[in-house]
């Protein structure tokens, strides 16, 4: 059973990391069409507030529940600078939105490397987390079960301020249709940059997670940030229910293709696989359906 | 009517550019730098190539391609693996090989001996992978972000093979130490100046093909497609088949790129065709200007230089450098510097506008003489 349970919640759990990653891309490019590259800094953001934190507050237990919030809160208010210093001139320009925000992560990047030191740094777990349960035979370390609990916290409130709450309704029309959103008294720019808030902030709580695994590095996003992007693409954009199907889907696929071959292999193929989705289903799992022709 | 002179001008005038470009090129530079500049600015060239075929594909084309180190490196690791076996000798094996492997060679690599299939993979190659990858994505309307993602996640994959597979590829080094270069000794000084004159020559002949390609009138289907994509559907054309046609010319000018890189830098490795490599491309490419013909091989030029002299002086200065790069042209000058002159122009036109023309004082006399006779 260990061939089959091993990759399995390995891969879920990668995938729940994805989940993260992918849910703000989705959101700003299914709403505004706006590609931001700089999404993957937003998870080195997110694991350097768990480590900052952990430097104020050295108990692993408290100092974690303090950085989820404090995650969530400066990579979102980055990513709402961002929004507010470069991208809203460029609503007009999305695929231009790209290069920008490329830009803007290199920079971040940089930045990090040189406050932090191009190192990377361990950030402790709490006790709670360094266990192992057992499941099927394979020893599951808590650390993949916990972001897999995040991940599902997350989107369930993110499902909840979409879909009930007044703003969520705003953001909905939004994407819809920007046009006759605005006509009914909408403010179509607070809504794009409270996404932008939102979408920025997850990818920090991920980053928390990611922190918690491999500790921090001033270049993590950039591994994340292609995969998420996939998921976005196979997800179909603007659909949450299309990306955690797509970001649960990859990364199980992933893991699964690590165990047979090698973690290369398995980038390639996976690679290879979402050209080959995309050629039947160019416009992802699921779409928001709209009457324009492109 | 335009005088005729003036008419000549506008279609020759690019013509007269690139003689400029290449008496600065191949006459005058070979003479005046040093052997490390001129090195330096093969380097440069080489890397001019590729971003003339990301011009074609994202400047006239639409497609942003953020994959063109794949191609670039398809045909320097052709071109590298040829040297290689060159320099181990007929029937030997690379060095590298009896380093990190067990002494036996891929067979894949065989036919790379041969010096004029080396030069026919150079060009096949890329283009076959461009066609099925671009056929596959293309036909199906998969196109703007979309498109830039896959190509961005080709060359992460690319890189990542490239590094696992160590005893084919040599790995994270890549392949480097050659001797010869189709028999002819690289330590030579000059062999040296002849392989840089072989790269700025296909600088100067990709102008002139890209001149002609933008001139003719897939050149204008391209710009069409890019700018209406569905009127020119509309119009009976296949909008796929024409930028199929330009990724394909993109992938090969990449190619040929990487292929003279090698000689030049005296190595190739996953570090030169990777994401970032393609990131530094479209960087030139974008500060040039992406749908100019010049744009992209000055900016490119200009890049490369300020790379290595800003690197040289403050070695983590260069990344902000980049990143200011990008977020400045990107964001107030997305025609690139190419576009200054003709948005200076259109400062003119908009002053004079506000002054009646000639034209509209001629439309009122004649509407007014017409409210007359009714």
């Amino acid at each position: 059973m260990n061939v089959l349970t091993t990759p399995f919640l390995t891969g879920t759990a990668t995938g729940a990391i994805l989940l993260l990653a992918a849910l703000g891309l989705t959101l700003t490019f299914g709403q505004m069409g706006v590609i931001n590259m700089a999404n993957g800094e937003f998870l080195m953001v997110g694991a350097y507030a768990a480590y900052v934190t952990q430097q104020v507050i050295s108990s692993p237990g408290i100092s974690i529940v303090v950085a989820l919030p404090m995650a969530f809160v400066v990579a979102g208010l980055l990513g709402l600078l961002l929004e507010v210093s470069v991208i809203q001139w460029m609503y007009r320009r999305p695929l231009d939105t790209l290069l920008v925000t490329v830009g803007v992560s290199l920079v971040l990047q940089q930045l990090a490397q040189d406050i932090f030191g191009a190192q990377g740094d361990p950030v402790m777990a709490p006790s709670w987390l360094g266990g192992r349960i057992s499941v099927f035979g394979y020893e599951w370390p808590h650390r993949q079960l916990f972001t897999i609990v995040l991940a599902v916290g997350s989107l369930a409130a993110l499902n909840a301020v979409l879909r009930y709450s007044p703003f969520g309704r705003r953001i909905r029309a939004t994407v819809q249709n920007r046009e006759l959103a605005e006509t009914m008294g909408i403010s179509t720019r607070n809504v794009d940059r409270v996404t932008f808030f939102l979408g920025s902030g997850l990818a920090g709580v991920g980053g928390v997670t990611i922190a918690l695994i491999s500790g921090t590095n001033p270049t993590l996003g950039t591994s994340y940030i292609i995969p998420a992007f996939l998921v976005v693409v196979v997800g179909g954009v603007g659909q949450l229910k299309g990306t955690v199907l797509a970001a649960w889907g990859v990364g199980v696929v992933t893991a699964f293709l690590t165990d047979w071959t090698s973690g290369s292999w398995a980038q390639v193929i996976t690679f290879a696989l979402v050209v080959i989705f995309l050629t039947v289903r160019p416009q992802g799992l699921f779409t928001v359906r709209t009457r324009s022709l492109a | 009517m335009m005088a005729l002179p003036a008419r000549l001008l506008k279609s020759y005038g690019p013509l007269i550019a690139i003689g400029l470009i290449a008496y600065v090129l191949l006459g005058w530079a070979p003479g005046s730098l040093s052997a490390f500049r001129l090195g330096n600015l093969g380097k440069y060239c080489a890397l001019a190539l590729a971003s003339m075929g990301i011009g074609l594909a994202w400047g006239r084309g639409g497609m942003l391609v953020m994959g063109q180190g794949v191609f670039f490196g398809l045909g320097g690791y052709a071109m590298a693996m040829h040297m290689k076996l060159e320099a181990a000798g007929p029937g030997n094996v690379p060095d590298f090989m009896q380093l990190y492997g067990d002494g036996t060679m891929p067979s894949w690599w065989e036919p790379f001996r041969n010096g004029p299939f080396t030069i026919v993979a150079i060009i096949v190659l890329p283009a076959l992978v461009a066609y099925v990858l671009g056929y596959a994505i293309l036909k199906r309307r998969v196109k703007g972000a979309y498109l830039a993602i896959l190509t961005q996640a080709l060359a992460v994959a690319f890189a990542t093979l490239l590094i696992a597979t160590i005893k084919q590829t040599g790995g994270f080094n890549g392949l480097n130490t050659f001797t010869t270069f189709f028999g002819h000794n690289l330590y030579d000084p000059e062999v040296k100046k002849n392989v840089y004159r072989i790269a700025a020559g296909f600088v100067v002949v990709f102008l002139l093909i890209l001149w002609q390609l933008y001139r003719s009138r897939f050149g204008e289907l391209l710009v069409a497609t890019r700018d209406a994509e569905e009127r020119i559907r509309f119009l009976g054309y296949d909008p796929a088949n024409i930028k199929l046609v330009a990724f394909v010319v993109a992938a090969v000018m990449a190619s040929v790129g990487g292929a003279i890189f090698v000689p030049i830098a005296g190595i190739i490795g996953p570090t030169n065709v990777d994401a970032a490599a393609s990131i530094l491309l479209i960087a030139g490419v974008a500060l040039g200007g992406r749908s100019s013909l010049f744009g992209p091989v000055l900016g490119a030029i200009a890049v490369g230089y300020g790379r290595s002299a800003l690197s040289e002086k403050f070695p983590t200065r260069w990344t902000y450098f980049q990143g200011a790069l990008f977020i400045v042209v990107v964001l107030l000058l997305p025609g690139g510097v190419a576009s200054v002159g003709s948005r200076l122009k259109s400062v003119g036109p908009k002053l004079k506008s506000l002054l009646p023309s000639k034209a509209a004082i001629a439309d009122v006399e004649h509407a007014q003489a017409e409210e007359a006779l009714a």
